[in-house]
């Protein structure tokens, strides 16, 4: 038990959590309060400078999927496609309808991977009271399961396309180096059926996790594509008016530096914004197939949502979206006369966004008329945020109140930051808690 | 085996250096196998499903993720190869320092300071090595990344008491196993199956697609000779050099081959 000094809210505090755990990559967070006030608290990310936009320079189109790839173990197929996109781009070439199907797959994989691994083995046991998802499994055994299981579905369409789910093989700009057989996509469309109820009961049990409620005021932003829930096409817009194509974000958005962090802040018109699962709920809700609202109308949840713990339940439906959408693409699914476009090299400068799992992620590309790269940007969802991420802690724990143990606090800043879902290979390697109360 | 401690099973610890994570996604990857895993072993130190113990904790298998490029790594690998009775690399970053060591022979500092307006903020090596370069190593295994398979056969014979079978063959052995046509010899694809490593199941050139190295160098290869006739599919020599270059660039018959090919020495060979 504490005692009631332990929850001075004006005491002096010092916590220090050497590594955060259950995130993609690693880091630290400071937390410095003084006299009951929350005086500074930020995520520290130090990133072990790879340097990958240098690596790219001087590569050639054909080997820029590769490379971009390695950025991220855990959400490859962003970097990939987002580079690929940029790329085609400048070299002026249309998206063919095979290929944007097939490219909504390969993402839904991505997808239901890394959201399944997430949801499952990250936010869950925070929720349910276990260190790690191998010990709730003694307690939640089917749970566990339906979430690998869903895990493992999402490796499988990964695998159809990209050969495999690390570091996927079969993309290439123009499309894909093959076209899955007919009786690969019979076997995959099987499983999806099969895979049905798991995914709905899986979306029922993560909206039922004992979340916290979290309002927050932040501003939306995902992209926004005509006819369908946006995943690699469209334009980038807000739920406050902002609404540009790919090409106009360098003119909105800057990057900074800050001392405490190897990772790069970015800012819209100077303030923070919100990316990922929940975001793209409160924009696009309306362009989910019937059944997926459906499911989420069942279930009581409502979007838009200000709760950012709803960013379980938005991911969980995306999960089912995956399942869903990947049948009703893969039961038409037709044979091409090849599985790419053909395309001449020029220069030029393109851009393009796609959403990764964990948000929208920013690529520009400029090339010589080779199709050599001249010079490179990518700017991952993480580190756009992370300014918001930051602003998320402080006015959670102003609203929770210091008068609470350290541990208490300490876990709160955890499922916090776990709700964002940071990819921090992406950007990071070091993520530790270190909390000071004067 | 088991010498570390009274625990009934083998501890694995695996630690992550810098990399994407995604070797360390062959354990997450396992799915249920995962769970039949930590029956067979305790998994004392894996950061991303939440399990952290001390640095100076006894092991009995090390899995190592990811290059050396900070002083501080120096030093935590250091007491991680202390307190471990095998040590294991996992993929290329381990194993030869990875695709970031392609600034091992760059201006680093002039690298910095174009991604960085604040590179001071920045503390980190000129390099980034293999973890071999730091500490030895017991066990190499290659990939960009691992497989699954690969992680439970090396984590299986050393709980059967026998070193982890290591194959260093060529993709080409695999790909004419697999019964492809050579997409080189056929479509005159630059294909480095001839000088790369296999374990990816000749995946690229399956798939139509020349392979890139991941796995790294195979056995007796003859890089400069095969430079060269990769120039005679029509390649530049910095063309040859750029296909070197690639995810395993500091592997050393890798490194030789990209600066034969960087300059005009190929020409006598």
């Amino acid at each position: 038990m504490t005692s009631a000094a332990d929850r001075d809210p004006n005491r002096e505090i010092r916590i220090d959590v050497p590594l955060l755990t259950r995130v993609e990559g690693e880091g630290a967070l400071e937390f410095t309060a003084r006299n009951g006030k929350v005086e500074s608290l930020f995520l520290k990310i130090f990133e072990p400078p790879r340097l990958f936009e240098k690596f790219l320079e001087g590569k050639d189109f054909s080997e820029v999927p590769h490379v971009a790839a390695r950025v991220c173990g855990v959400c490859p197929i962003a970097y990939q496609m987002t580079s690929i996109r940029a790329m085609e781009h400048v070299f002026g070439m249309v998206e063919d309808p095979w290929v944007h199907a097939m490219r909504r797959i390969v993402y839904y994989g991505e997808w239901l991977q890394s959201h399944a691994l997430h949801i499952n083995l990250f936010a869950a046991p925070d929720f349910l009271g276990f260190t790690d998802a191998i010990e709730m499994a003694r307690r939640h055994g089917d749970d566990v399961k339906r979430g690998m299981h869903l895990q493992a579905l999402g490796n499988d369409l990964l695998r159809m396309l990209g050969g495999r789910s690390v570091h996927p093989i079969g993309l290439r700009v123009g499309g894909f180096h093959r076209a899955p057989t007919k009786h690969e996509v019979a076997d995959l469309v099987d499983k999806l059926l099969a895979a049905r109820d798991t995914a709905r009961e899986f979306v029922a049990w993560a909206a039922g996790l004992p979340c916290p409620v979290d309002e927050q005021d932040f501003v939306s932003i995902a992209i926004q594509h005509p006819h369908e829930y946006a995943i690699n096409e469209g334009r980038l817009v807000s739920d406050r008016g902002l609404n540009i194509a790919f090409a106009e974000y360098p003119e909105r958005f800057r990057e900074h530096q800050v001392a405490h962090s190897t990772a790069h802040y970015s800012m819209l018109d100077g303030s923070s914004y919100f990316l990922g699962p929940l975001a793209r709920m409160n924009l696009n809700f309306s362009q989910l197939p019937e059944e997926v609202q459906d499911l989420s109308h069942e279930l009581g949840l409502k979007f838009p949502s200000r709760d950012m713990f709803q960013n379980i339940a938005a991911r969980a439906l995306e999960c089912y979206l995956a399942v869903v959408d990947s049948l009703n693409i893969l039961q038409a699914y037709r044979l091409p006369s090849r599985p790419w476009t053909e395309f001449t090299p020029r220069a030029g400068v393109g851009h393009h966004c796609t959403e990764a799992p964990r948000g929208m992620i920013y690529h520009r590309f400029e090339l010589n008329e080779r199709g050599e790269v001249l010079s490179a940007a990518m700017i991952p969802p993480t580190s756009q945020n992370q300014a918001r991420l930051e602003q998320n802690l402080n006015s959670a724990m102003e609203h929770f109140g210091l008068d609470h143990s350290d541990e208490e606090l300490c876990e709160l800043c955890e499922k916090v930051i776990r709700n964002y879902d940071p990819c921090l290979s992406c950007s990071t390697h070091f993520l530790k808690l270190t909390v000071h109360r004067e | 085996m088991n010498t570390a401690t009274q625990s009934p099973k083998p501890r694995v610890a695996i630690h992550k250096f810098a990399s994407c994570s995604g070797c360390q996604l062959a354990f997450v990857n396992m799915g249920t196998d995962l769970i039949e895993l930590t029956k067979l072993v305790d998994i004392v130190h894996m950061v991303e499903v939440g399990h952290v113990a001390p640095e100076d904790e006894q092991v009995d298998i090390a899995f190592i993720e990811g290059s050396i490029t900070t002083p501080h790594d120096v030093e935590r690998l250091k007491k991680i190869r202390a307190n471990s009775h095998y040590l294991l690399t996992m993929g290329a970053c381990a194993t030869s320092g990875g695709i970031q060591a392609l600034r091992n022979n760059a201006d680093t500092a002039e690298w910095m300071r174009s991604v960085y307006a604040k590179p001071e903020y920045i503390e980190s090596l000129s390099t980034s090595a293999a973890i071999a370069n730091h500490v030895k190593v017991d066990f190499e295994l290659w990939g960009c990344p691992v497989s699954v398979r690969q992680m439970l056969a090396a984590i299986r014979s050393l709980l059967f008491g026998v070193p982890p079978v290591i194959s260093r063959e060529k993709v080409c052995q695999e790909c004419k196993r697999r019964g492809n046509n050579c997409i080189m010899i056929t479509q005159g694809s630059p294909c480095m199956g001839p000088v790369t490593r296999t374990g990816c199941g000749a995946l690229c050139p399956t798939f139509g697609a020349p392979c890139y190295t991941c796995y790294g160098p195979a056995e007796s290869i003859n890089a400069a000779s095969f430079g060269v006739r990769l120039m005679g599919l029509g390649l530049s020599a910095e063309q040859v050099a750029r296909k070197f270059a690639s995810v395993n660039n500091a592997a050393p018959a890798f490194s030789e081959a990209t600066q034969l090919f960087s300059g005009s020495a190929w020409m006598e060979e």
